[in-house]
C-alpha cells in the first residue's frame, strides 16, 4: 500500500509557523532563563515574533503566494491575508498592553503566583518577592496561532482544532489577574465550562454535517449541499449546532451570558485581547463557514442569523444602557457590535462592478475600526486608578476629562467611534455593514440596526458627558503609564480618526481582496 | 451498514451530557458531562465513517481525543484553583459575577 506524504507549504504558512515557534521558544525561555531576565526576554521574543510574522506575511503578499495549503486544510486567500494582518496588528498592540509594568509598582497586571490561594502566606511571599507570571506571553501567542489557523481553516476538523488552540490559553489567561483574584478565577471557571460546552455543540454539529457530506472539506460540503445524497435533516441539525458554537465565540445573544462576566473578571489587558482578537477570529471563521461551505443553503440560514442579529443588537444596547460599571458597559457594547457585524453576514453580498458593497469587506473594515477603538479604550481603562486599583464605576470617572483634557479627548474620540458618529472609523464601518445588508435585500434589518445604533450612541455619550460635566470623583487619578500603554492608545485613537476621514484606500483594498477561495 | 441506531444513541448521549451541564451544580460533574458530549460526537463520526466509506471520521476522533485531553489539563487546573480558594467546586458558590 502506498501512502503519499502530505504536503506542507512552509513558505506560505510561515507567518503562522513563526508565531507558533515564538510561543514554543517562550516555553523554553520560561524554563531556562533566570527570573530576573525572564520578563524582558519574553517581551522581546513576543514582539519580535509578531513583527517577523508580519514581515513574512508582507513578503508572501508581494510574491503573490496563496491558494489551498497543507492538503487543502488551510486556505490562504484575500480574507485570510487581511484577517492575519489584522490579528498580528491587534496582537502586537495587546502584547504591549500586557507588558505594562509602571502602573502597578513595577510589576505586571498578572498574578504573582496564580496557583496560590488568594490571601494565603504563599501569595504574600510571591508578591513580596515581586514575582510575575511571564507565561502569559507564550499563552497569548499560542492563542494567536489558533486564531490565525481558525480564520483560514478550510475544513471542519482544522477549524475545530484551531478553535480549541485559540480558546484553551484564553481560559487560563482569564484567571490570572493580580487584583480581584476571586473574581478572576470565577471568570476563568465560567469561561471554561461554557466555552467547552459550546465546543461540544460545534463538534456534534460537525459530526452530523460529516454524515451529510461524507467529508470535512468545505468544498465537499458545498457540493453535497447542491446535490444532496442524503436527507437534509442532518444538514439542518448540524448547521444549527455548529452555529451555536460559533455564535457563542462571537458573543451573540442568546449565547452572550459569558461575555460580561468574563470581560469584567479577566485582567484588563486580556480583556482587550479577547475583545478584539477572539471576536475577529470567530467572526471571520463563521463567515467563511457559512459563505463557502453553506453558501448554496443561504435561504435557510439567513432568517436564523437575522433573528440572532436583531436580538444581539437590541439586548446588547438595552443592557449597556443600564450598566454602572464601565468594563461591563464595554462588554455589552461588544455584544451589540457583534450584532451589527451579523447584519452584514446576513446580507451575504458579493461585490460586483455595479455594486461595490461586499459583506466580507464591510465586516473586515468594521472589525478594524472596532479593534483600534477597543484596544485604546481598554488601555485607557488600565490607567484610571485609585488606591485599590483600576476604577470601573462610571461615577468614579466623573470629571476626569476636565482633570486630564488630553485623556478625555482621546476617550471621547473612541466613544464616538463606538457610537458610529461621522468622521470616525466606526461610522464608516456601520455604513458599509448596513450597505451590504441593504444590497442583500435585508432592508428591514438595516432599519432595526440604525435604530439600535442611535440608542447605543446614548450609552457612549452618557460616559463622555459624565467625564466632562460632572463633579470630580475623589481619589481617582490617571496613573502615569509608559510607552507600552501610550503607544496602543495613540495608535488606536489616530486610526479611529484616520479611518473615518480617509477610509478609501483600506476599503478598496478590502473590497479587492474579499473573495474566498473555494 | 445503516448508521441510524448509532446516531440515535449518540444523540441520546449528547442530550444527557447537555442536560448534565445545565442541571448539575458541581463543576467536576458538569465537566464530565461535557466529556460525554464530546464522546457522543466521536460516536457519530465513527458511525458515519463506516457508513459513508473513507477514514476521515475515524481519524477525526483521534484529534478529538487529544483535544479533550488538553481540555482536561486546563479545566482541572482551573477547578483545582477554585477548590483551593473556596473549599468547594459548587458553581452556585461562584456567584460574585452577577448581572
Amino acid at each position: 500500500m502506498n501512502i503519499a506524504a502530505p504536503t506542507f507549504e512552509w513558505l506560505e504558512l510561515a507567518p503562522v509557523v513563526t508565531i507558533l515557534v515564538a510561543a514554543c521558544l517562550g516555553v523554553i525561555v520560561e524554563a531556562a532563563v533566570p527570573r530576573a531576565f525572564r520578563f524582558i526576554s519574553q517581551l522581546l521574543l513576543t514582539l519580535l515574533g509578531i513583527v517577523v510574522a508580519g514581515g513574512l506575511l508582507v513578503i508572501n503578499l508581494l510574491a503573490g503566494r496563496g491558494g489551498l495549503l497543507a492538503m487543502d486544510a488551510v486556505s490562504l486567500d484575500g480574507p485570510s491575508y487581511l484577517a492575519w494582518a489584522a490579528l498580528l496588528v491587534f496582537g502586537l498592540l495587546s502584547m504591549m498592553v500586557f507588558a505594562e509594568r509602571s502602573l502597578t509598582n513595577g510589576v505586571s497586571a498578572f498574578a504573582a503566583s496564580a496557583a496560590s490561594v488568594p490571601g494565603s502566606p504563599g501569595e504574600a511571599e510571591a508578591d513580596g518577592a515581586r514575582h510575575e507570571h511571564t507565561e502569559v506571553f507564550p499563552l497569548a501567542l499560542f492563542s494567536l496561532t489558533g486564531m490565525m489557523v481558525f480564520v483560514a481553516a478550510n475544513d471542519l476538523l482544522t477549524a475545530f482544532v484551531a478553535l480549541e488552540v485559540m480558546s484553551l490559553p484564553l481560559y487560563l489567561l482569564a484567571g490570572m489577574s493580580r487584583r480581584r483574584r476571586l473574581l478572576s478565577q470565577e471568570a476563568a471557571l465560567k469561561y471554561f465550562l461554557l466555552g467547552s460546552l459550546s465546543s461540544a455543540f460545534f463538534l456534534f454539529g460537525m459530526g452530523l454535517i460529516y454524515g451529510f457530506a461524507g467529508s470535512f472539506q468545505f468544498s465537499a460540503i458545498d457540493a453535497a449541499v447542491q446535490a444532496p445524497l442524503y436527507g437534509r435533516g442532518l444538514l439542518f441539525t448540524g448547521m444549527a449546532l455548529m452555529a451555536v458554537g460559533l455564535l457563542f465565540k462571537i458573543g451573540a445573544v442568546p449565547f452572550h451570558n459569558w461575555v460580561p462576566d468574563v470581560y469584567v473578571g479577566s485582567p484588563t489587558p486580556v480583556t482587550a485581547f479577547m475583545a478584539i482578537c477572539t471576536k475577529l477570529a470567530a467572526v471571520m471563521a463563521t463567515v467563511r463557514f457559512f459563505f463557502v461551505a453553506l453558501g448554496a443553503e443561504r435561504w435557510s440560514w439567513q432568517p436564523l442569523l437575522a433573528t440572532v442579529a436583531v436580538l444581539t443588537m437590541v439586548v446588547g444596547v438595552l443592557l449597556a444602557v443600564t450598566q454602572t460599571d464601565i468594563k461591563r458597559l464595554l462588554a455589552y457594547s461588544s455584544v451589540s457590535h457583534a450584532g451589527f457585524i451579523l447584519v452584514a453576514v446576513v446580507g451575504a453580498t458579493v461585490a460586483t462592478q455595479a455594486n461595490p458593497a461586499s459583506s466580507v469587506a464591510s465586516i473586515l473594515f468594521y472589525l478594524a475600526a472596532y479593534g483600534f477603538a477597543t484596544i485604546a479604550a481598554f488601555a485607557i481603562l488600565t490607567m484610571v486608578r485609585d488606591a485599590a486599583g483600576e476604577v470601573h464605576e462610571i461615577s468614579g470617572w466623573a470629571g476626569l476629562g476636565r482633570k486630564n483634557p488630553l485623556l478625555g479627548a482621546v476617550f471621547t474620540v473612541l466613544m464616538l467611534s463606538f457610537a458610529g458618529i461621522p468622521l470616525t472609523g466606526g461610522f464608516i464601518g456601520k455604513w458599509e455593514v448596513f450597505a451590504a445588508a441593504w444590497q442583500g435585500g435585508y432592508g428591514w434589518l438595516v432599519v432595526v440596526a440604525v435604530i439600535a445604533s442611535l440608542a447605543a450612541a446614548y450609552v457612549y455619550l452618557k460616559v463622555v458627558v459624565s467625564m466632562f460635566f460632572d463633579d470630580e470623583a475623589k481619589g481617582v487619578a490617571v496613573a502615569p503609564a509608559s510607552g507600552l500603554t501610550l503607544v496602543p492608545i495613540g495608535v488606536g485613537a489616530l486610526a479611529s480618526v484616520y479611518l473615518g476621514i480617509f477610509p478609501g484606500p483600506l476599503l478598496d483594498l478590502m473590497t479587492a481582496a474579499s473573495t474566498f477561495l473555494r | 451498514m445503516s448508521p441510524d441506531n448509532y446516531v440515535y444513541l449518540a444523540a441520546i448521549l449528547f442530550t444527557i451530557g447537555a442536560i448534565g451541564v445545565m442541571v448539575r451544580r458541581n463543576a467536576l460533574v458538569a465537566f464530565m458531562s461535557v466529556e460525554l458530549m464530546l464522546n457522543a460526537a466521536n460516536l457519530v463520526m465513527v458511525a458515519f465513517a463506516l457508513a459513508r466509506g473513507g477514514l476521515d471520521g475515524q481519524v477525526a476522533t483521534f484529534f478529538v481525543m487529544v483535544v479533550a485531553a488538553a481540555e482536561v489539563v486546563v479545566g482541572l487546573s482551573i477547578i483545582i484553583v477554585i477548590y483551593r480558594t473556596r473549599r468547594s467546586t459548587s458553581m452556585d458558590a461562584a456567584s460574585l459575577l452577577k448581572l
